[in-house]
């Protein structure tokens, strides 16, 4: 029987603010020591008033538009009632029933066979404190209370493990673009919860639905829904009863049940009555549409216009923003060169060698000790002859660690490619002499061999011989044997 | 519809409070008033009012985005029954 996976996605993101949701406590928290960031708001005292921050609203209204949803004219907050220690009030203030922005979608695969997934509610709430779990006792440190959490919740439109990480892949994109979260996974500012169920193909029922809970990575996230796939499927097959449940990822690769639904959640929502309606105006929802920066899909397509690149480099290059401004400050930098070669040229050392670098030093764009005036440098100084590709690579490789400037390094190290052919009379010499069997080869009809000898003589230079000049001088030399 | 010593004391324990029994005598005072204010509230007729959490019409109270003092870490602690270092002391929770 084939079997047909239906997924839908629960992401929170906490917002970039400076202050808290409700109160003025700074929201950095990263690194703080505990409850240093804690007032009587967020520390739920009694009596206490919280009020709206603006700008978290501002950053929902701008995520919920970047989404194409519709913003609702009047929006308002909600009490969210359970009892978790992490939870100081005993309720969160939450939206229910009107949420800032509904019924959007988010379109996810390469240009040529779009998906579309429908967004179901983009609401705001609050974090809560963080648990600490110890032998026998829990610590509570609140820091994290109050901090703004943006909840986007999709249809279950997502068919494969696979979608949902490309769904996941461009919110973040997104999200990073508009500047209103980090939106780091590791880091905990983007979560991520999954619906998951399996239907045979062409049956509209739903089998139980499994929340998968606890991924902390993209990575995470696949082989968590492949494995929870996977699962459903045998049990099925086996005329097992999937049953509606909620269920943990461990990193060894499995999926353990968390609770089942007969713990179902009642959370008694209720309006929040310390905090007004909010009603938000067509003018103030036209003026928050016109700030909305060029975001991914727009950058992608202006990089194949403008600077001439294919659909899919335009499109690695561009999911990243970091990346994509790296890359366009490379190209301000250096006006005089033409721009598709020049851009290629740019985009090629991007996602190849100087990704390689970042990835193994484990760095991200932001923190790369090459910054892009060096990066430019060092393809200079490959356009004018003077360094070699292989040599280009080492050089690079070098400026990772030690941070220095790609001239300096050829100049310190004798890195000048040789275009010079006295200079490499000599070593071609050596060369020949020591390579009687290529040379023979060669002379009896055989081409190819002077690959090898001009490989011969890019290792005796270290790679700073100037390949097509060495082929020239070898050639000749061998004719006039 | 007065309530009992008993109850004031049961519903101090739910919301965690410590009360002595002078409190107690006094709030069983004060919590029975209150419950007969809201027996007079009662008796009015709210058929054709819709239910509403806003007792104003006040929209949009939103602050700017910036930071205040928070309290010092022994403030934020005063009222907890435990603490470990700077951290509140809670009994387990299953995670
Ligand atoms: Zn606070």
């Amino acid at each position: 029987m084939e079997f047909e996976t239906v997924i839908g996605l629960e992401v929170h993101v906490q917002l970039s603010t400076r202050s808290k949701m409700f109160c003025g406590c700074s929201a950095d928290y990263a690194g703080a020591s505990p409850n240093t960031h804690v007032c009587p708001v967020c520390l739920g005292l009694p009596g206490v008033l919280p009020t709206i921050n603006e700008e978290a609203v501002r950053y929902t209204v701008m995520t919920a538009l970047a989404l194409n949803c519709s913003i609702l004219e009047e929006t308002k907050f909600d009490r969210k009632n359970y009892f978790y220690p992490d939870l100081m009030k005993g309720y969160q203030i939450s939206q229910y029933d009107a949420p800032i922005g509904k019924k959007g979608r988010l379109e996810i695969g390469p240009a040529e066979a779009k998906k579309r997934v429908a967004i179901t509610r983009v609401h705001l709430e609050e974090d809560v404190a963080k648990l600490l779990h110890r032998d026998g006792y829990s610590l509570v440190d609140v820091n994290r209370s109050g901090v703004p959490l943006m909840e986007i919740v999709s249809e279950p439109d997502i068919r494969s493990p696979e979608e949902a990480r490309d769904y996941l892949v461009k919110l973040r994109s997104i999200l990073q673009y508009l500047g209103v979260s980090t939106a780091n996974m590791e880091e905990g500012s983007f979560r991520c919860d999954a619906n998951i169920s399996i239907r045979p193909v062409g049956s509209s029922e739903l089998m139980g639905k499994v929340e998968v809970k606890n991924m902390n990575s993209f990575r995470a996230v696949y082989r968590a829904l492949s494995y929870e796939e996977e699962r459903q499927r045998k049990a099925f097959i086996s005329g097992e009863k999937i049953a509606q449940e909620t269920r943990g990822w461990l990193e060894e690769g499995i999926t353990v049940l968390q609770r089942s639904k007969e713990y179902a959640h009642d959370y008694r929502y209720f309006p929040e009555p310390d905090l007004p309606p909010l009603a938000l105006s067509a003018e103030y929802i036209n003026g928050v549409r016109k700030s909305l920066p060029e975001l991914p899909e727009a950058r992608q397509k202006r990089f194949i216009t403008d600077y001439g690149l294919s659909p899919y480099d335009s499109m690695v290059l561009t999911t990243d923003k970091a990346m994509a401004d790296y890359f366009e400050s490379c190209i301000d930098l250096d006006k005089s060169k033409p721009v598709p070669e020049y851009a290629k040229e740019v985009a090629n050392w991007l996602l190849g060698e100087f990704s390689h670098n970042l990835a193994s030093a484990e760095i991200n764009i932001d923190n790369s000790p090459v910054a892009p005036d060096k990066l430019c440098r060092l393809i200079s100084l490959i356009d004018e002859g003077k360094i070699t590709m292989a040599v280009a690579k080492d050089v690079l490789a070098e400026m990772f660690s030690s941070g220095g400037d790609p001239y300096d390094i050829v100049q310190a190290r004798g890195l000048l490619q040789i275009s010079n052919s006295a200079e490499l009379e000599e070593v071609i010499k050596e060369v020949l002499a020591n390579n009687p069997q290529a040379v023979s080869d060669y002379q009896q009809g055989k081409p190819q061999a002077i690959k090898f000898l001009v490989g011969q003589v890019m290792k005796r230079t270290k790679g700073r011989a100037n390949p097509n000049l060495a082929a020239d001088l070898l050639s000749k030399k061998l004719e006039v044997k | 519809m007065a309530l009992s010593k008993e109850e004031v004391s049961r519903i101090a324990e739910l919301a965690r409070l410590k009360l002595d029994d002078g409190e107690v005598e006094k709030f069983t005072t004060q919590l029975s008033y209150i419950l007969e204010q809201f027996q007079i509230l009662q008796e009015v007729d709210t058929t054709d009012i819709p239910p509403t959490a806003q007792a104003t019409p006040i929209k949009n109270v939103l602050r700017k985005d910036e930071v205040k003092p928070s309290l010092s870490v022994e403030e934020v602690l005063a009222n907890a029954p435990d603490r470990e270092g700077d951290f509140l002391r809670i009994n387990t929770v299953l995670g």
